[in-house]
């Protein structure tokens, strides 16, 4: 830009400035100040007429470089940075200084005082403004290629939902089948239509939609970069069975299961019935294809037994097929990993591993869903007791929360179960019935019409009776205060759900955040139900908490249209006030990339990068670099440091400065809240507007104490409602650290601390800043010496 | 004739005096039964656990004149199985403190035979007269 030529312009605010503060003293001041070629006085800036004057000098005296002392920026930012555009000028060499909020109206009973410390804000805009540069936004593009995580129900309905939109979805399952926990299912609350049957043509659709590239058997082992460059890896198991090759292929003749001599639990039905070491996962299984389970499979054990090769007429047995290593690039996720159910042995008093008629609700799903066959795969004898909450609602093993659907389902498994078997003796024992969901209070009632018998109470234990193998279950009515000890031919755990395994690695994967129950958190529980703390990861289904089948198939819409949302945008705009790296200093230490809680750095050539897409100007790494190589567009080190000269530069030493770096949310608008009110506080008070206090270096605290300030505040939101809401942590640190410096020179460590507001926090702000410079003048006042000597 | 209560300063005040005793939150019991469930003792008890929790909940002073409090014998099983992590066990304690402190005694020394003091283990004299005197 060659010579630096600054334009300073004082508004009068129509008087609300003007019979404050003696805005000709202060312009004859800023005159005097290096590189300011143009002061004007207006009296409304913001007008018309004032914007026009700003426009005129800038062309006529060639100004690169403009200060407009006014109101908060809160109110006019966009306003001026739409002057500086008519002016052909680049809106980021613009500063905003803040003389009527932070000076004349919260300052009102002193004059004088208060244009002195006019001078000083303005002096500080003009530093500034002096290492302004231009800065653009800069736009980046995107595809539409999305990874759906999980085949259940949920990522099912996602997939499809994307794939008819016509976004390209790879659909991850780590079974070899989808349909998830849903497909397990016998029929569904309240309604009781068939499971399978609801969700088998949308698997089916799944598998043959062109859109969708259906990955079973599959697991994500590693995922890299942000929402426009997702660098997946996934790994497919082998099935052992060759693909469609010229023609040939299995032809699910059944050869091989016929003749195959192991005999294993089918995991698919829970474990009440067997099945072969190759095998279909199920009945409706997609896709619907054999595959041979190498951890029972006799040949992979011993090599004894190769009989399925043998006998299969097509020869696409392959037992020499080895995990494949699957790499795509993706734009966008949905995790929909689902839940586990917890596991018995978490409650040992129910003794599920050792009593053979004590089963779980899932097992029970299978159990009732071939109860009618002759005989009965699995029987049930003619007493059956439900135990609900089991897992859930208990403090005792950290599952503090409901699991929304045992309630039901339970309910449900009774209800079918004596609509099939009117002979049954069926019990209940429950502490809460919840039937809160549609039609759940109505299918309640019926099933007491059925003369199934709820029993208000939860089970405290079973025991077996060893003659009989029947459970003894122990409880109390507590309706009727009476103990019940009383025997049944099976009894039901009515299990919670609790997050799984793959989720647990997903979080890893993506730096995910769970909330205190385990599950997946969402963005927001209000207004981002469905997005993460990532940008371009969306959650739905059970991973993100207990949940039924229709809140999920919502949910999981909601998550697609997210995705539909984001993509749809084609490119989108990235504000330039962001992090950035000095490469010529950085060291390659990579404190950056540890301290940087969005992913958005990486390493480069032996350099920390910013990716800008991902970074979200919270300025974390700022302060974790030891070189001051990483620095913020518009915020940058240089910058900081000279507005801090700016603001102390006239500072007499008997005078007393406390600096408050305000982040530009909460703090800077609790003061913006406090002029508007005219609510005083101590004029002595420097307000700094900052991104956030995690972008405040340790050097730059010590620095404003080198250059006279007396106590220094670095204000933020508080962690539960900031945008960043690490910055505490981040700034403590740096406190820390700033505090050991000063008082290794004998100055207090106590004049630096932080605090945190809400934008509402009005006294709270007063009464921090009086009590601080009151408690200034207590101190020991810091000798010119000590100050050289930091 | 059902017995008809009140919930005033009154119940509070013996609630929050029980709550003291034990430095227990007994308002968050669910009623859930499973300290009456899983009690090796509650068929001698003339009310359950969750029947006492439930009296205490309601400041009822009447739960003074139960057995249960003195038939508890401490083993804690409700307290490990609580699904709130109350301890039921303290909050039995509290009652007989509230009894033993006014110094209404459940145990007469002088009413055990010679016999019964050579029959019975010290320790467990000494339990019982820890537990059931003032």
């Amino acid at each position: 830009m060659g010579e630096k030529k600054i334009g300073v312009f004082l508004c009068q605010c129509g008087g609300n400035i003007s019979k404050t503060i003696d805005l000709d003293a202060v312009s004859q001041y800023v005159e005097t100040r290096e590189d300011v070629d143009v002061v004007k006085i207006h009296s409304n800036m913001c007008s018309g007429a004032g914007q026009k004057m700003i426009i005129e000098e800038a062309k006529e005296k060639g100004l690169n470089r403009i200060v407009i002392a006014s109101c908060s920026p809160h109110f006019h930012e966009k306003t001026f940075k739409g002057t500086m555009e008519k002016a052909g000028l680049n809106p980021f060499v613009l500063e905003l200084v803040n003389l009527r909020e932070h000076c004349s109206w919260a300052h009102k009973d002193q004059p004088e005082i208060a244009t002195e410390k006019a001078k000083d804000l303005v002096n500080a805009g003009v530093n500034k403004v002096r290492e302004d540069y231009e800065l653009a936004k800069k736009k980046i593009q995107m595809g539409n290629r999305v990874l759906v995580i999980g085949g259940g129900i949920a990522g099912i309905q996602a997939a499809l939902d994307l794939a008819d939109t016509g976004n390209q979805v790879y659909l991850v399952e780590k079974e070899p089948t989808i349909g998830g926990k849903m497909a397990i299912l016998t029929k569904t609350f309240p309604t009781e239509d068939c499971s399978a049957c609801i969700i088998s043509p949308k698997m089916a659709a799944a598998q043959d939609h062109p859109n969708i590239t259906l990955l079973t058997n599959s697991e994500i082992v590693r995922t890299v970069g942000h929402r426009l460059l997702f660098d997946i890896t996934v790994e497919k198991k082998p099935r052992y069975i060759k693909p469609e090759i010229d023609m040939d292929q299995c032809l699910i003749c059944e050869q091989c299961v016929q003749e195959c001599p192991v005999s294993a639990p089918n995991k698919w039905e829970q474990g009440i019935m067997q099945r072969k070491a190759i095998y279909i996962p199920a009945a409706l299984a997609i896709p619907f294809n054999y595959l041979i389970d190498d951890t029972v499979c006799l040949h992979f054990k011993d090599g004894s037994c190769n009989k399925c090769e043998t006998v299969c007429p097509q020869q696409v047995i392959d037992f020499s097929q080895k995990p494949e290593r699957i790499q795509f690039i993706v734009d966008s996720i949905i995790v929909a990993t689902g839940y586990d159910s917890v596991e018995p042995s978490e409650k040992p008093m129910f003794g599920y591993d050792k009593f053979q008629n004590v089963v779980t609700g899932l097992e029970m799903e299978r159990i009732v869903d071939h109860i009618t066959e002759n005989p009965p795969p699995r029987p049930v004898g003619k007493r059956i007791a439900f135990i609900q909450c089991v897992g859930s609602r208990d403090e005792q093993i950290g599952r503090e929360y409901c699991s929304r659907v045992c309630c039901m389902y339970s309910v449900k498994l009774a209800s079918l179960l004596k609509q099939a078997k009117p002979d049954k003796d069926i019990y209940i024992f429950y502490t809460d019935l919840r039937a809160f969901g549609k039609g759940f209070e109505e299918y309640y009632k019926r099933a007491q019409d059925l003369g199934i018998k709820f029993i208000r109470g939860k089970a405290a234990e079973l025991y077996e009776n060893h003659e009989n193998k029947k459970v003894v279950l122990k409880a109390e009515d507590t309706l009727s205060r009476q103990i019940i000890e009383s025997e049944f031919d099976l009894v039901v755990l009515a299990m919670g759900l609790k997050p799984n395994d793959s989720t647990e690695k997903i979080v890893n994967f993506l730096k995910l955040t769970k909330s205190s129950d385990g599950f997946l958190q969402e963005a927001h529980p209000k207004y981002k139900p469905v997005d993460t703390n990532i940008e371009g990861v969306f959650i739905c289904g059970t991973a993100q908490g207990p949940k039924d089948i229709p809140d999920t198939v919502a949910q999981a819409s909601a998550a697609a249209a997210r995705v539909m949302v984001t993509l749809a945008q084609k490119e989108f705009d990235v504000d330039p006030q962001l992090a950035f790296v000095h490469t010529d200093i950085c060291d390659g230490c990579q404190k950056c990339i540890n301290a940087c809680p969005k992913n958005a750095i990486v390493m480069k050539d032996g350099k920390a990068e910013v990716v800008e897409a991902l970074c979200i100007g919270c300025g974390a790494c700022i302060a974790a670099c030891p070189v001051e190589a990483l620095d913020f567009h518009n915020s940058t080190n240089l910058q900081m440091y000279r507005t801090v000269d700016g603001i102390l530069e006239e500072k007499n030493p008997e005078e007393n400065r406390l600096v408050i770096f305000a982040d530009n949310t909460c703090t800077y608008r609790v003061a913006d809240a406090l002029g508007i009110r005219k609510m005083k506080y101590d004029i002595d008070a420097r307000i700094i507007r900052v991104p956030s206090s995690a972008r405040i270096t340790t050097n730059l605290i010590v620095h404003a104490v080198k250059m006279g300030a007396d106590a220094v505040v670095l204000g933020d939101c508080p962690a539960a409602s900031s945008q960043f809401p690490w910055s505490r942590e981040v700034a403590e640190k740096s406190i820390a650290a700033a505090a050991a410096i000063l008082e290794n020179e004998g100055i207090e460590g106590k004049r630096i601390y932080f605090e945190e507001f809400t934008a509402g926090d009005l006294v709270k702000f007063t009464t921090l800043v009086n009590g601080l410079g009151a408690q200034v003048k207590q101190f020991t006042r810091i000798t010119e010496q000590q100050r050289k000597d930091i | 004739m059902a017995k008809k209560i009140k919930l005033d300063d009154k119940t509070q005040a013996f609630q929050k005096l029980v709550e003291d005793l034990c430095g227990q939150n007994t308002a968050k019991c669910d009623q859930c039964g499973t300290c009456s469930g899983g009690c090796p003792f509650v068929e001698d008890m003339d009310i359950t656990p969750a029947e006492l929790m439930r009296k205490v909940m309601l400041g009822q002073e009447d739960v003074l004149e139960s057995e249960t409090m003195w038939i508890c014998a401490t083993c804690n099983t409700c307290t490990v199985r609580c699904p709130r992590k109350l301890d039921v066990s303290k909050i039995a304690e509290a009652l007989r403190q509230i009894r033993l402190r006014n110094e209404i005694d459940q145990l007469d020394i002088g009413k055990i035979s010679r016999e019964e003091i050579k029959e019975l283990p010290q320790i467990a004299l000494i339990a019982a007269l820890r537990k059931l005197s003032s």
